[in-house]
């Protein structure tokens, strides 16, 4: 009875693409959507998760995310080296200054000054020249995209200069940094460079990177900080939580998916389980033929969802292809790089699609189940 | 329970059936103490006005519906004792049906149509399509066997659900108003076609019709009136 449960599903053409269309649309947006959203939370914590030489992140107990820093003293970098298990402790500037072009071009940046003895932090994903260089006078690494920001339709290349704050500053490398949360450049640069590019404000250290001695996990590393000096000392991982939550908590961007998460699940639940709810009930003559005609309850139930399943998986499997195309060709446009489509994603969406199959599965089984066979005997 | 008893010459026997729909103010008494026997290889009528309950009853007869009341055998066996899968595997094996509105799988070809009760009974797609193709060749649509309903006349669909419903060879097959929805002509021609090929020495066939013009090929005929058969008349 196999067939006869497909060829009643594909038999009424516009129906059966009607159903596969909604499936694959919604599984589509969900996708899509759900990807884009985790893709710009990721940015927020982007340039923490880039830091690969420490593990622990000290900050002044105001600071909450990485955007927005209140200044640590000169003194609790001293008290942080001090506290028992660190195997070093290393100060970093975070500005955001304004970056001029010989052209005229200008930008806002987000410059990373790096502690000036070990270059602690200093970007691993080189694309042109190399970190090193950054301990020549004047000189940053910037990253590709912010250099095609200043330098549209110019060829990657060394040497040219920038001007921040009445100093000249000449590009040593360009590195691969992941795409920020707003699209500024990422430079990096000496600690004592750094702080002269921005102006009036002397000293920003926002941040101070510590390594744990070998045998302390940066868990412990991070209490044990919090508890002598008293400021917010955060592992990687939890301060890139951090970052994620405030912007969650604080800004418009869960609303605004939110809403089109919810459509495309409306759309999803509500379109192609009524649709195929509505293509049961158009044939629930032929369901009672064949009840009358002796198809068990069973046998019925298994053509549903046989039917269910089929829609289902077509639908869902055209809709991840859709989403998986769109992400290869987004993901490396600069200004969308690094968004992709997450496999935890298109496991979510497909187990919520499963679920809405099934349910409108059961809905139809149900009337299938209570109809009477004698009902054919009547026009 | 669900043997049948060659010996058996009588295929239902309905004492003193009643049937009613609904409770209180909107109860419809519909059978009224029906008394009703078919014998095994003959074509038997039942006629009577609209309305008088011809539906219900060979509803009733099929298994389709409960009685309110009073007892149905087929071949013996008290139907409505048996549980619920074991009467529609009962159904499955020793009915057939033909229905006025044909009732035909539009997805399915003629041949695909014909074979849906041995699909059901779990044989191989293949095997059950043949069957249902020889079947066809019998009944004179060699050439639309590949067709959907949508593109065959009436009386083809009619004859289409007649082979659906002899395919597998049951013991009873209970045809409501087969003819109603066709000319008088292509009634006739399926009616000689029912009467040919659907009666057989253990075969019992139940034709509910309206239509005066086919009588001539029942072997009996019980008149219902008002929930109840009123009288029946052997010919031949
Ligand atoms: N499911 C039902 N509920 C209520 N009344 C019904 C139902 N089925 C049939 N009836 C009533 O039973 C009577 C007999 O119907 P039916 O058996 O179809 O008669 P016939 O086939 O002789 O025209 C009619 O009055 C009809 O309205
Ligand atoms: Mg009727």
């Amino acid at each position: 009875m196999n067939f006869v449960a497909l060829r009643m599903l594909t038999g009424d053409r516009a129906k059966y693409l009607g159903l596969i269309f909604a499936i694959a649309f919604s599984t589509f947006l969900l996708q899509n959507q759900t990807s884009i959203f985790a893709g710009i939370l990721a940015r927020t914590g982007s340039q923490i998760a880039d830091v690969t030489d420490a593990e622990v992140w000290v900050m002044d107990p105001a600071t909450q995310y990485f955007e927005e820093t209140k200044a640590l003293k000169d003194t609790d970098l001293l008290r942080i080296r001090g506290v028992a298990g660190v195997d070093y402790a290393v100060r970093l500037f975070k500005g955001l200054p304004v970056a001029r072009t010989p052209a005229g071009r200008f930008s806002q940046a987000v410059v990373m000054g790096l502690d000036d003895a070990t270059l602690i932090g200093a970007p691993r994903k080189m694309l042109m020249g190399s970190w090193e260089r950054l301990r020549e006078p004047n000189s940053i690494v910037i990253d590709k995209a912010g250099y095609l920001l200043l330098f549209p339709d110019e060829p990657l290349e060394l040497e040219r200069t920038l001007e921040m704050n009445d100093h000249l500053v000449r590009i040593v490398g360009i590195s691969d940094a992941s795409a920020p949360f707003a699209s500024f450049p990422i430079m990096h640069a000496r600690y004592s460079e750094a702080v002269n590019f921005q102006g009036r404000e002397r000293s920003q250290m926002a941040f101070v990177l510590v390594r744990p001695q070998a045998g302390i996990t940066p868990k412990e590393m991070s209490q044990r900080i919090e508890a002598e000096t008293g400021l917010r000392a955060r592992t990687r991982d939890e301060f890139r939580w951090d970052c994620i939550r405030y912007y969650l908590k604080h800004t418009g961007i869960p609303v605004n998916f939110g809403i089109t998460i919810a459509i495309a699940l409306i759309v999803g639940l509500v379109v192609s389980g009524q649709t195929f709810y509505l293509f049961t009930v158009e044939n629930l003559k032929q369901f009672g033929a064949l009840k009358a005609i002796g198809v068990t309850n069973w046998r019925l139930m298994g053509m549903i969802l046989l039917q269910a399943l089929t829609v289902g998986f077509i639908g869902y499997a055209l809709g991840t292809g859709m989403a998986a195309a769109f992400f290869e060709i987004t993901a490396h446009k600069i200004a969308t790089r690094g968004i992709v489509l997450l496999w935890q994603n298109v496991v979510g969406v497909g187990v919520l699609m499963f679920l809405v199959v099934i349910g409108a599965s059961l809905l139809s089984i149900r009337r299938v189940l209570v109809l009477e066979p004698a009902t054919v005997f009547r026009g | 329970m669900n043997t049948i008893s060659p010996t058996d010459t009588l295929a239902v026997q309905c004492q003193d059936v009643h049937k009613h729909f609904g409770e209180g103010d909107g109860r419809v008494q519909v059978l009224r103490g029906v008394n009703f026997e078919v014998s095994q290889g003959k074509l038997t009528f039942l006629v009577g006005p609209s309305g008088c309950g011809k539906t219900t009853l060979i509803s009733v007869i099929a298994g389709l519906l409960d009685t309110s009341g009073g007892d149905v055998h087929l071949f013996g066996n008290n139907t409505e004792k048996q549980a619920p899968n074991e009467r529609i595997d009962f159904r499955r094996r020793n009915l057939g049906f033909v229905f006025q509105q044909y009732n035909l799988l539009p997805a399915l070809t003629a041949a695909e149509n014909a074979a849906v009760p041995l699909l059901a009974a779990g044989m191989k797609r293949r095997e059950a399509v043949d069957r249902a193709r020889a079947l066809l060749v019998k009944l004179g649509l060699e050439q639309r066997m590949n067709a959907y309903p949508s593109k065959l006349s009436g009386g083809q669909q009619q004859r289409v659900a007649l082979a659906r419903a002899l395919v597998h060879e049951p013991r009873l097959i209970v045809c409501d108003e087969p003819t109603a929805a066709l000319d008088h002509a292509t009634g006739e021609a399926v009616m000689e076609l029912l009467a040919s090929s659907a009666v057989h020495p253990e075969r019992a066939v139940i034709v509910v019709t309206h239509d005066n013009r086919v009588y001539h090929f029942a072997d009996a005929i019980a008149h219902m009136d008002d929930g109840r058969i009123t009288h029946t008349e052997q010919r031949n």
